[in-house]
């Protein structure tokens, strides 16, 4: 396997610009791994090899003519399914979109290749972003590349599969509920959701409209700075992007935080929480600590975990965000109703609820079809009040219980997930568990704010342990380079899974 | 029509959908125009595709409180938009967007006019901002196609309260409705391209040996004219009155509110299958949509960009400038019209012969060409100039006439035209004797008749007056042709 894939988007860029090193020559390294080793992961729903050459010799011939180059020029990126693209397919792996080709780009993919980089492909995700395993794809189920019998989380499954077998660069994602962050902790990667608003969602197919978030899921925090340099800025067309400039994350990353402080939550640590993972967290702040920073104790009290007799589990959190996000869902996906695009039945019908019907119950997944159905009741004529509603006032105190421990600290550090990887199968037949699976990252995009998770390390088993930094919004400078800081002192990064391994 | 001592009393309300003329649609670029071929202004957004989000149309939003504001209604400090949930074909994202429990205007009232000179105070609830949907066409028996080339338009849904008690007087509120938007330049409000519809409830209070009953609400969906409204009201208030002497528990408290379609064909409201039970729209606030925030600056603005609203204006020429109810009504049913007059009078010309022109030859040509007075070209530089020349006696009345028509496809002054058409009144004697002694030579039976003063004289002075004025070339002052026929025929 060619070391080029070992290479950081970074690294590629600068080798690239500097002519050592050519975008087909890279494309080819990566269109080689993934020949290997993609029957093993499964992480790409489309390959786009014709379209990622054309694009790849276009950027060489630009270079060898002198023009300029942009920050990402000859990277190979993955792309997840549920972005909009001219090139290949969207279809959020979903039956209902199998087919599905959109005309226009997603702002940020645009961003992206307006940077140079080369899309390869169109990466798996639990159907319609709703899942936190890949598991409910309807395309196929993607491996977890440390231990192919395991998940590699979700619903960014692909897409952080993908960059953990090298087999992309980066690698873009989206985050409603832990999307990004969980399977970059499962898979060894780092995976960034930026603030909310902070980069468009224009041509990101919408699951919970003020939850979702476009981000990078990459080898290291540096290329997650690249990336988010590129994709972060106010967009016009999408009238939740907010009206600020973004800023040079790549040049700042370097600088460690001066006089940071650490809030670690109290509510998080319990004993729901697998022990290595807490003992992983524990450890990283002793670093952090040795390299001058304050741990600090902070409570978030409407995210608290609480364990009733029976050992089940419930969180104000998780409540108010599976109300919210299958309510904003039930919503945003009445479109797909077989008149416009996407599947139509090809059954006789008896009218036209008989089309809208039909369709849907033929193109819908059965989690999708949970989550539609939820969402309709919260919403409700008799129930909005008492739980769509609701969530909106449980929201507002969970934002302002960040909004007060941001007073004490500067980022908070927490657990990705509660668990490391799971067995494919082991989740999936109760949605409850599941769905708490995400506790530790939902309050994030209930509060709109950035939050990222690293490599911790590598547990007893040998699968990755993710922890993660979460930070005020706009604060994504400061959790980078808190982030930065960690892979020093912890030497933590760029961690190989062995099937990628040379 | 009613039974006996029966009092039967309509109680209507109106909801009125005025589409707004703004160059886009509500949420994305594409143009708002009627007529187009199908789906040929559409975009990712109002196709409602996915990962496509909306952009609020600032422009619509200031229209609509120029609306507000002129219906004397309240624009609160906050308005949001809210998805309103339903399936339907020509609805592609599954949902409307609208305005649900915070809408951009309420509490107003619009003065109507009614035939009899009497005034009705109609009040109205709100008014709020959505997207139209598309359209359902049934043109082919295999199939229906959907064109979403209004699916988007900026609607502004007004909605009175049930103050009104007759199809009159629906109709008038309908149509004082339609003249308030043109003049505030938010709406074309032309029926024929759909550009307002109609939605009336109507149930009736029916009061029998000091008993009161109450039929259901019927709320009749759809209405593109005026007639069909009254038509539907109409019709309504006799079926319902039919229906309830036939079964007195047809009452509001056994029966909720329904819908009725419309038939144009038959006059007549039809029950509409499925659509009996209310709706549950679901509504909730629209998360990719920011919500407005409304300062009194904002509020002082567009009070000072609505003017002098039409009302207030046929008031103002009644009083001031002595004009009659009709005269006052059709000079103020736009906005552009009045301006031209009021421009013309502050450049000193007098009022009466300017509304002359106006509702003279000014309204044959707006008639013929399809467009309001002001729309025919005149400016308020020539129309003064024009009634100044009437006033000096310059011209008359007739060269008038043929020079208005002319300066409305014309920059030329009122003057220019008048020396270079050879209209300036010619008072000079000479040339009016030649012409009179012409005639009268001309004409001898015409002479005989009016010497002799029989039936037939003043026919036959009209005639010979006729006659020296076409020798003229319409150009001789009346007066003076008069002057010198009276004296060439011996009458004093």
């Amino acid at each position: 396997m060619s070391s080029i894939v070992e290479l950081s988007a970074v690294e590629l860029a600068t080798a690239i610009a500097a002519g050592e090193l050519s975008a087909t020559e890279a494309l080819e390294a990566y269109l080689e791994a993934i020949e290997k080793l993609e029957p093993q992961v499964d992480a790409y729903n489309e390959v786009l090899a014709d379209h990622a050459r054309a694009t790849a010799a276009d950027i060489d011939t630009a270079r060898t003519a002198g023009r300029p180059l942009g920050p990402l020029a000859g990277v190979p990126l993955a792309v997840k399914d549920n972005l909009c693209t001219v090139y290949g397919k969207t279809t959020c792996s979903s039956k209902i979109l199998a087919d599905f080709r959109a005309p226009y780009t997603a702002t940020a993919v645009e961003k992206l290749l307006d940077a140079g980089a080369v899309v390869i492909g169109k990466t798996n995700l639990d159907e319609f972003a709703m899942g936190s395993s890949t598991e409910n794809s309807a395309t196929k189920v993607t491996h977890n590349p440390w231990d192919t019998s395991r998940v590699p989380g979700g619903s960014s499954g692909g897409s952080a599969a993908c960059v953990s077998a090298r087999l992309a660069a980066a690698a873009l994602g989206s985050d409603t509920g832990g999307s990004i962050r969980q399977p970059a902790a499962f898979c060894g990667v780092v995976g960034f959701k930026p603030t909310y608003g902070r980069v468009s969602r224009y041509g990101l197919v919408a699951y919970g409209s003020s939850l979702d978030q476009i981000g990078p899921i990459t080898v290291d925090v540096s290329d997650a700075a690249l990336l988010t340099n590129v994709i972060a800025g106010h967009d016009r067309r999408d009238s939740t992007s907010a009206d600020r400039p973004a800023e040079n994350y790549l040049a700042e990353v370097e600088k460690p935080v001066e006089n940071l402080r650490i809030g670690i939550p109290d509510e998080f640590f319990t004993d729901a929480l697998d022990p290595s993972i807490g003992e992983a967290i524990a450890n990283a702040a002793d670093m952090y600590k040795d390299a001058g920073a304050q741990i600090v104790d902070v409570s978030l009290p409407h995210s608290r975990i609480d364990t009733d007799a029976e050992g089940n589990l419930s969180s104000y959190a998780v409540a108010c965000y599976y109300i919210v996000a299958m309510s904003e869902a039930s919503s945003n996906l009445a479109r797909y109703d077989g008149v416009h695009y996407g599947h139509r039945t090809n059954q006789d019908v008896d009218g036209i609820v008989d089309l809208f019907s039909l369709s849907r119950a033929e193109g819908f997944g059965p989690e999708v079809i949970r989550r539609i159905m939820l969402g309709t009741y919260t919403l409700s004529s008799g129930y909005y009040d008492a739980y769509y509603n609701k969530a909106l006032k449980v929201r507002r105190l969970i934002k302002n219980d960040f909004d007060r421990a941001f007073e004490k600290c500067d980022v908070l550090l927490c657990p990705t997930s509660p668990t490391t990887a799971f067995e494919i199968g082991e989740k999936s037949d109760d949605p409850l568990t599941m769905y708490l699976a995400d506790i530790y990252t939902i309050s994030v995009n209930l509060a709109g704010l950035p939050g990222i998770s690293i490599p911790a390390r590598l547990d007893a088993g040998g699968m990755p342990v993710g922890m993660q930094l979460i930070g005020p919004a706009f604060s994504e400078s400061i959790i980078l380079r808190a982030a930065r800081t960690y892979e020093k002192i912890s030497g933590v990064t760029r961690l190989v899974p062995n099937m990628a391994r040379n | 029509m009613t039974d006996g001592n029966d009092i039967v009393k309509p109680i209507i309300g109106l909801e009125i959908h005025v589409e707004l003329a703004t160059e886009t649609k509500m949420f994305c670029r594409c143009r708002n125009n009627f007529g187009d071929p199908p789906n040929t202004n559409v975009c990712p957004v109002c196709i409602g595709m996915l990962g496509a989000l909306p952009v609020m149309n600032a422009l619509a939003v200031e229209l609509a409180m120029r609306v507000g504001m002129a219906l004397g209604c309240e624009v609160p400090d906050f308005t949001k938009w809210d998805r309103k949930s339903y399936y339907y074909p020509d609805l592609p994202k599954g949902y409307q967007i609208s305005q649900y429990d915070l809408p951009l205007s309420i509490n107003g009232h619009l003065e109507v006019s009614l035939s009899d000179g009497t005034t009705k105070d109609v009040r109205i609830l709100r008014a709020h901002l959505e997207e139209d949907a598309g359209k359902n066409v049934h043109d082919n028996p295999a199939h229906t196609g959907v064109d979403l080339n209004r699916a988007g338009v900026p609607l502004l849904e007004i909605v009175s309260q049930p103050d009104m008690n007759s199809a009159e007087e629906a109709v008038a509120y309908g149509q004082a409705m339609q003249r308030l938007v043109r003049w505030l330049g938010a709406s074309h409000a032309n029926m024929q391209m759909g550009h307002m519809r109609f939605e009336p409830n109507i149930n009736l209070h029916i009061t029998r040996e000091d008993q009161t009953f109450k039929t259901p609400i019927i709320e009749v969906k759809n209405l593109n004219s005026f007639r069909s409204l009254e038509n539907a009201i109409q019709f309504e208030i006799e079926r319902q009155y039919e229906q309830w002497r036939g079964d007195n528990s047809y009452t509001m408290e056994n029966f909720p509110k329904q819908n009725r379609g419309y038939n144009d064909a038959t006059g007549q409201t039809v029950f509409q299958r499925g659509k009996e039970e209310a709706h549950d729209y679901r509504y909730f606030p629209d998360p990719d949509l920011v919500p407005v925030v409304v300062d009194d600056e904002w509020r002082k603005r567009i009070s000072r960009s609505i003017g002098e609203l039409p009302l207030a204006r046929r008031k103002r020429y009644i009083d001031h400038h002595e004009m009659t109810f009709k005269e006052a009504d059709a000079l103020t049913m736009d906005a552009a019209t009045g301006d031209l007059l009021d421009a013309a009078i502050a450049d000193g010309a007098d009022a009466r012969r300017c509304v002359n022109l106006l509702l003279g030859r000014g309204a044959a040509l707006a008639n013929e060409r399809q467009c309001t007075i002001a729309q025919t070209g005149i400016t308020a530089k020539q129309l003064a100039q024009l009634a100044k020349m009437l006033a000096n006696k310059e011209i008359n009345a007739t060269a008038a006439a043929r020079i208005f028509d002319m300066l409305v496809d014309s920059d030329s002054s009122a003057k220019d035209l008048a020396e270079t058409e050879g209209l300036l009144a010619v008072t000079d004697s000479n040339a009016i004797e030649t012409w009179v002694e012409e005639a009268i030579g001309a004409n001898a039976q015409a002479v005989e008749e009016i010497r002799s003063g029989g039936k037939k004289a003043k026919k036959a002075y009209g005639f010979l007056m006729g006659q020296v004025m076409q020798k003229s070339g319409g150009a001789a002052q009346p007066g003076r042709v008069k002057e010198l026929l009276d004296a060439k025929l011996g009458r004093e």
